[in-house]
C-alpha cells in the first residue's frame, strides 16, 4: 500500500504543493527536450531522404563537437573553426555516400542499419584518435547561469539553445519548402524511383542530406558540448533521442520536435517526482517506456505517415 | 568429385528429411563436433579456452536465439543483452535459493524466466515492426539492466552489487566457481550449444519455423493462409529469449563468473546483432560462424601488431582497433551482405562441380 501511495498519490501531492517549482521542472524539461529534438532531427532528415536508419547520428554529434573544440584548441578563432567544421562535415557526407551508401545501394534496410553502426565505431575511433579522448571544455561565450522570471528559475544557456534550435528549424523549413533542393529532397523522400525518373540525382541528394544532418549534428554538438563538456558520452545522447523518434515518427520533422519536447518534459517530471520513490536514475529507460506505451495505442507515432500496418 | 548429391538413393521418408541430406555434409559436421568435443580441450591451452572458445560458444548460442527472432521471424530486436541478463540473474537467484538442485537444471529453468520476459516485451511487435520495434526492444534492454542494478534482492544484497558464481558440481566435478577448470566449462557450454543448435535446426524446418518465415516474408499473406500472427510472433520471442537467457546464464556462470549489470549493457545487444548479420540472417550455421568472427576479430587486431613486432602506442592501438573494427564491418557488409554463410554456400556449389565446372 505504501508503495502504491508513493507512486500514485505522493508525486501529485508534491506537484500540487508547489506549482511554481513544477513549472520550473517543466521549463527545464522543455529545454532539454529541445536538445533531444536537435539530435532526432538529424535522424529524420536522413531517414526521410534515404531510408537509412542512421545510428551514427549520435557519433556525428560527438565528432563534429570534437573537431570544433580540437580546432579551437589549436588557436583557430571560433568563427573560422565553425566554418572549417562545417566543411569537414560536408566532406564526411561525401565520403559516407561514396564509400558506404553507394556500394550498399538496394540492400536490405537492416544491412544499411548495421553499416551505420559500423560507421559509429569507425567515427568514434577516428575522432578520438585525432583529438584525444579526454573531456574538453567548449566555451562559446554564453554563460550557463539561471535567472529569475516571475519566481521561476530559467537557465540562460538552455534558453539560448532553444532559440538556436527554433532558428535552425525555421531555416530547414525554408530549405525544404521554398528552394529547388528542398523540392528535390521531398521528391526523393516520397518516392525514390519517381524522383530518379524525373532526373533528380539520388547520389547528390544523399550527399546534401547527410551534409545537412552533419550540420544539425554540429549545432547539437555545440549545444550539448557547451553544457556538459565535449566527451564520449555525447554519442550516447543518440540513444536518448531514439524514443523521441518512435514517438514522433521516423519521417516527420514536426514529430521529432514535439516528440523531443514530450520526452524531455516527461522524463524530467518522472525523474523529479517519481524517481526518488523507485530508486532514481530512471531517465535511462523512462523515455523508452513512454514511447512504447504510446506506440501500443498509436503505432504510427504522433506525426508519422499513416501507413496502415495492421498485423 | 567427392562432394556430390548424385548417387545417394533415399528409400525412406526419414532419409529424405534428414538435416544434412548429403553424406559428406553429415560426416563433416559430425567430425567438427567430435573435434570440438574431444580434441580441442586436449590441444587448447587455458588462454585459448578462456579468451576465445568459451565466449565464442556462448555467443553462438545467443546468436542462434537472436537469429530465430530476427532472421527467421523477421522481428528486429536490440534487447538481447537484457534477456541474457534475465537468464543470468534468474539462475543466480535460483541456485542460491535452492543450492541442492543441480546448476545445469537451474540454467535450463532460468531460460523460462527469460522467455516470459521476452513475451512481455514482444507484445509491441504485434502493432509495430522494423526499426520502431528495434527501438521498442531497447526499452527492454535499458529497463531490465536498470532493475537488476537497482533492486538489491536480485544480487542478494551484496555490498558491491556484483553477482558471483557459487561453486557447484556435477558428479564431483566442479562446474562453476573458482575451482572449475576451463576445459570443464568449455565442454558444458559446448554441450549446450550442440543440443540447442540441433533443436533450433529442427525447429526452423518444422511447421513452427515455416510459419515464422511466412510472417517474416509477408505478414498479411501469412495471416490469410491461416497463421496466427499473435501466437507465432510471441512464440518466436519466447523461444528466442529462452536461448538468450540460457546463453546469459552460461555467460555469467561459465565465462565471467562474477558480473555486474554492465556486462549485459546495450553493446552486448549490438554485438550479437553484428554476429547474426555478419554470419548470415536466417541461418543456424551463420550464427556460429558470425559469433566466432566477432569474438576473434578484436583478438586478432590486438595480436597482429604484436606478432609483427610493431610497437604501437596504447592510445593509437585502442582507437585504431575501434576504427578497423567499424571499417571491417562495413567492408564485410559491402562484400557479402548476405553474410559469411553465403560464402560457405558458394563454396559448396563450386565444390559440387569440381573439378569439371562446365
Amino acid at each position: 500500500m505504501d508503495i502504491l501511495g508513493a507512486l500514485l498519490l505522493k508525486p501529485f501531492a508534491d506537484i500540487g504543493g508547489s506549482p511554481l517549482f513544477f513549472l520550473e521542472v517543466v521549463i527545464g524539461g522543455v529545454l532539454t527536450g529541445v536538445m533531444y529534438s536537435l539530435v532526432a532531427l538529424g535522424f529524420v532528415l536522413i531517414f526521410k531522404a534515404s531510408g537509412v536508419f542512421n545510428f551514427a547520428q549520435g557519433v556525428m554529434v560527438l565528432f563534429s563537437a570534437l573537431t570544433l573544440v580540437g580546432l579551437m584548441e589549436l588557436g583557430v578563432p571560433i568563427w573560422l573553426a565553425l566554418i572549417a567544421t562545417i566543411l569537414v562535415m560536408i566532406a564526411l557526407a561525401f565520403a559516407i555516400e561514396r564509400l558506404v551508401l553507394r556500394p550498399l545501394v538496394n540492400q536490405a534496410e537492416i544491412t544499411l542499419f548495421m553499416a551505420t553502426i559500423g560507421l559509429t565505431f569507425f567515427l568514434e575511433g577516428f575522432g578520438e584518435l585525432l583529438w584525444g579522448a579526454n573531456v574538453k571544455k567548449l566555451d562559446i561565450g554564453i554563460p550557463d547561469r539561471s535567472f529569475d522570471v516571475g519566481g521561476i528559475l530559467v537557465n540562460e544557456f538552455e534558453l539560448f539553445a532553444a532559440g538556436i534550435a527554433a532558428l535552425l528549424v525555421a531555416v530547414l523549413a525554408v530549405l525544404f519548402q521554398r528552394t529547388k533542393i528542398g523540392r528535390a529532397l521531398r521528391a526523393v523522400a516520397d518516392d525514390h524511383q519517381a524522383a530518379l525518373s524525373v532526373g533528380i540525382s539520388l547520389t547528390s541528394i544523399w550527399v546534401i542530406v547527410w551534409a545537412v544532418a552533419g550540420i544539425v549534428a554540429l549545432v547539437a554538438g555545440v549545444m550539448w558540448g557547451g553544457k556538459s563538456g565535449v566527451q564520449f558520452s555525447l554519442s550516447l545522447i543518440a540513444l536518448k533521442s531514439l524514443p523521441v523518434l518512435i514517438l514522433g515518427g521516423l519521417t516527420s520533422v514536426p514529430g521529432a520536435i514535439v516528440g523531443g519536447l514530450v520526452i524531455g518534459v516527461g522524463e524530467k517530471i518522472a525523474e523529479v517526482y517519481w524517481g526518488p520513490y523507485i530508486g532514481g536514475a530512471i531517465e535511462n529507460w523512462f523515455a523508452y517506456m513512454i514511447a512504447v506505451a504510446f506506440l501500443l495505442f498509436r503505432p504510427q507515432g504522433l506525426f508519422g505517415e499513416r501507413i496502415i500496418e495492421r498485423v | 568429385m567427392f562432394y556430390r548429391e548424385s548417387g545417394h538413393f533415399r528409400t525412406t521418408y526419414r532419409a529424405d528429411q534428414a538435416i544434412f541430406p548429403i553424406v559428406q555434409d553429415r560426416w563433416s559436421v559430425a567430425a567438427i563436433a567430435v573435434v570440438a568435443v574431444v580434441a580441442v580441450p586436449w590441444i587448447a591451452n587455458e588462454y585459448w579456452l578462456q579468451a576465445i572458445l568459451i565466449p565464442t560458444v556462448i555467443f553462438a548460442l545467443a546468436a542462434i536465439g537472436l537469429n530465430i527472432l530476427t532472421g527467421y521471424a523477421g522481428q528486429l530486436s536490440l534487447g538481447t543483452g537484457g534477456f541474457m541478463a534475465v537468464g543470468a540473474y534468474a539462475t543466480y537467484k535460483l541456485t542460491t535459493f535452492l543450492p541442492e538442485i543441480n546448476i545445469l537444471v537451474m540454467i535450463l529453468v532460468s531460460g523460462f524466466f527469460a522467455a516470459a520476459v521476452g513475451i512481455l516485451f514482444g507484445i509491441p511487435s504485434l502493432r509495430i515492426k522494423g526499426f520502431y520495434l528495434a527501438v521498442a526492444t531497447l526499452a527492454a534492454q535499458f529497463f531490465l539492466v536498470w532493475i537488476f542494478n537497482r533492486v538489491p534482492w536480485f544480487y542478494n544484497y551484496t555490498s558491491n552489487g556484483m553477482i558471483t558464481a557459487p561453486p557447484r558440481t556435477l558428479f564431483g566435478v566442479a562446474l562453476t566457481g573458482p575451482h572449475a577448470s576451463a576445459e570443464v566449462r568449455y565442454l558444458v557450454c559446448l554441450a549446450f550449444l550442440i543440443v540447442f543448435a540441433y533443436l533450433a535446426k529442427n525447429l526452423v524446418r518444422s511447421a513452427t519455423g515455416r510459419s515464422w518465415m511466412a510472417i517474416r516474408d509477408m505478414d498479411v499473406a501469412a495471416e490469410i493462409i491461416g497463421i496466427r500472427p499473435l501466437r507465432t510472433k510471441l512464440l518466436a520471442f519466447a523461444i528466442s529469449s529462452y536461448y538468450c537467457g540460457v546463453a546469459g546464464a552460461l555467460y555469467m556462470f561459465m565465462y565471467l563468473q562474477s558480473v555486474e549489470t554492465l556486462a549485459f549493457d546495450v553493446n552486448v545487444s549490438f554485438l550479437v546483432l553484428f554476429m547474426i548479420i555478419i554470419g548470415g540472417l536466417g541461418s543456424i550455421m551463420g550464427s556460429i560462424i558470425g559469433a566466432a568472427f566477432i569474438v576473434l576479430m578484436p583478438i586478432l587486431l590486438t595480436n597482429v601488431p604484436r606478432l609483427l613486432s610493431v610497437q604501437i602506442p596504447v592510445e593509437l592501438a585502442k582507437h585504431g582497433e575501434q576504427m578497423i573494427f567499424g571499417g571491417l564491418i562495413i567492408f564485410f557488409l559491402i562484400v557479402e551482405p548476405l553474410g559469411l554463410t553465403r560464402l560457405w554456400q558458394i563454396a559448396k556449389e563450386k565444390l559440387r562441380l569440381w573439378p569439371f565446372p562446365h
